[in-house]
């Protein structure tokens, strides 16, 4: 193969897929490679559905991709080792039409996404892996496929390759990440009757739940559980920053294990078959870990590019966003003639700073640093409120005032006045 | 309380496509593993168990079972002592549901 295409992209993921299906309707000549026997097949996520990103490039979406349950609860938990506390926000408002946000199976999702860029015209190759770009001086000029014959011109090259972005270390564009900057994600999918997840979670229908947890499930690490409900199936995960991993010297899967033990989540799994097991990485290094993104012919998109805001649980339309912009900047310059160098490219840069993407990574960019720095969000509070909840909820004849001052009390032996007066400045001044 | 996990058992759940004799993990110096490292985290942090460390102290691979996350290479960061590639197009793991 020695073609030439206006651009290549590397990867089917969600923003490889949306910048892949703009270029290719607006006309451009596409070649998307996939390592992966099929689309979808070597992705992962929890995974939630934003609407939004996906409906700017195909509003029709909702008739045909594959969606599992519109979501009309979020609960959050703060688990202790043998409680949780925790509040749930549920609406009838999420429950009309357009829906907001959904809960999904990604390979699926991920092979009906291709199907739609391919309609538009695209070209996809599969169970082909790019094993680097290809570099005439600084300027990239295709990629060299692990296929007999492998290399592939293109004008641009789209980085969409996913979080361990392999091709953009090994041309040199960005440093091996850190393990302070991605966090190592595993869960399960657990399969049950479709009434008994309607009647577990209180719902009907399409309906679903969704349960963020934090707390003592990640034992000290900073991390985040979930428990996603699925039309036929619920998945269940824990995520903890790597470098904590590390530090601490966890296992991940006995992490998961525990998880699942708790009292408050076993029921919930109780009647379920366990049918696949993944583990993936997730970008959440933020703002100031943001490598550059674009040079002569390529850009980065996705995972690749850091593109995950770690706080509100987004990624996917993060993803889909990125990958628009890159292509609306190379229809751009290619309706003006223009080239795709660097510092035409640079528009890319620009278009995103202007859009909700860096603007979100930037209001949260010194959050990483709050809670690697300060593991006392993680341990000692969910213990201490979930103790004062027990205080007040227990009768036992002890006066509420005195269970107040044992309250107040447990919290000061724990943490000093002043460092909760820190802990709440150092929050606050990471959300602001 | 502490649970015996079995990763195995989970393993057991995936599909892959194992490309025989053709690991995409290898160790790069192995007597880096053996004395020049105390904490071992590729052992203790990979999701699949594909490393173990043995009697003898060396750190073997085996990637049969790698969910092709990207710890072992990234979590290696005091050594640079993983060589991480994907596999070749179309093998390793296959995800049914992702």
């Amino acid at each position: 193969m020695s073609e030439k295409f206006d651009v290549i992209v590397v990867g089917a993921g969600p923003s490889g897929n949306a910048a892949a299906y703009k270029l290719a309707s607006a006309g451009l000549s596409v070649l998307q490679i996939e390592r992966g026997e099929s689309p979808g097949s070597k992705n992962v996520q929890g995974a939630i559905l934003y609407s939004d990103a996906l409906e700017k490039l195909i509003p029709d979406f909702r008739d045909d991709a594959p969606l599992e349950r519109h979501v009309i609860e979020q609960r959050m938990w703060v688990l202790d080792d043998d409680s949780y506390i925790g509040s749930h926000y549920r609406s009838e408002v999420f429950n009309q039409q357009p829906y907001n946000r959904y809960t999904m199976i990604r390979s699926q999702f991920d092979k009906w996404f291709s199907e739609r860029v391919q309609k538009a015209g695209a070209l996809l190759i599969c169970e082909t892996t790019v094993d680097q770009l290809l570099l005439d001086g600084n300027r990239v000029i295709g990629v060299l496929t692990d296929r007999q014959g492998g290399e592939i011109y293109a004008d641009a090259v789209i980085l969409a390759d996913g979080v361990n972005s392999l091709l953009a270390k090994k041309a040199g564009f960005h440093p091996e990440l850190h393990p302070k900057d991605v966090a190592l994600a595993v869960k399960e999918i657990h399969f049950m009757p479709q009434e008994l997840i309607e009647q577990r979670f209180n719902v009907t229908g399409d309906e679903g739940v969704v349960i963020e947890m934090v707390g003592k499930i990640t034992q000290g690490m900073m991390g985040t559980g979930f428990l996603y409900t699925n039309r036929e199936s619920i998945t269940i995960g824990v995520g903890c920053m790597l470098s904590d991993f590390k530090q601490q010297q966890i296992t991940p899967y006995a992490l998961l294990e525990q998880m699942k033990a708790h009292p408050s989540i076993k029921p919930l799994l109780q009647g379920g078959e366990m049918k696949e097991y993944t583990a993936h990485l997730i970008p959440e290094g933020g703002f100031n870990a943001v490598p550059d993104l674009y040079g002569d012919g390529w850009m980065i998109v996705g995972d690749a590019g850091m593109f995950v805001n770690a706080v509100h649980r987004e990624g996917s339309n993060l993803a889909m966003t990125t990958g628009m912009h890159a292509a609306d900047t190379l229809i751009e310059l290619k309706a003006e003639g223009r080239e795709f160098s660097a510092a035409n490219l640079k528009r890319y840069k620009t278009r995103l700073d202007e859009s909700f993407v860096m603007k979100d990574l930037k209001k949260y960019k010194n959050m990483p640093d709050v809670f690697h720095t300060n593991p006392q969000f993680f341990n000692d509070y969910p213990e201490l409120l979930s103790k004062a909840a027990r205080t007040m909820l227990t009768v036992d004849g002890v006066d509420k005032k005195t269970k107040e001052r044992e309250i107040r009390s447990s919290f000061r032996k724990r943490r000093s006045l002043f460092g909760m007066l820190g802990d709440t400045f150092k929050l606050w001044r990471a959300f602001e | 309380m502490s649970i015996v996990v079995k990763v195995e058992e989970k393993l057991f759940q995936n599909r892959y496509k194992v490309d025989s004799g053709r690991p995409h993990i290898s160790i790069i110096d192995e007597d880096k593993c053996r004395s020049g490292c105390e904490n071992r985290a590729c052992v203790v942090c990979c999701p699949a168990g594909c490393w173990t460390l043995e009697g003898n102290g060396q750190v073997t691979v085996i990637s049969d079972g790698c969910l092709e996350c990207g710890t072992c290479r990234i979590i290696c960061d005091d050594h640079r002592n993983v060589a991480w590639e994907y596999p070749r197009g179309g093998y390793g793991i296959l995800f049914k549901f992702g």
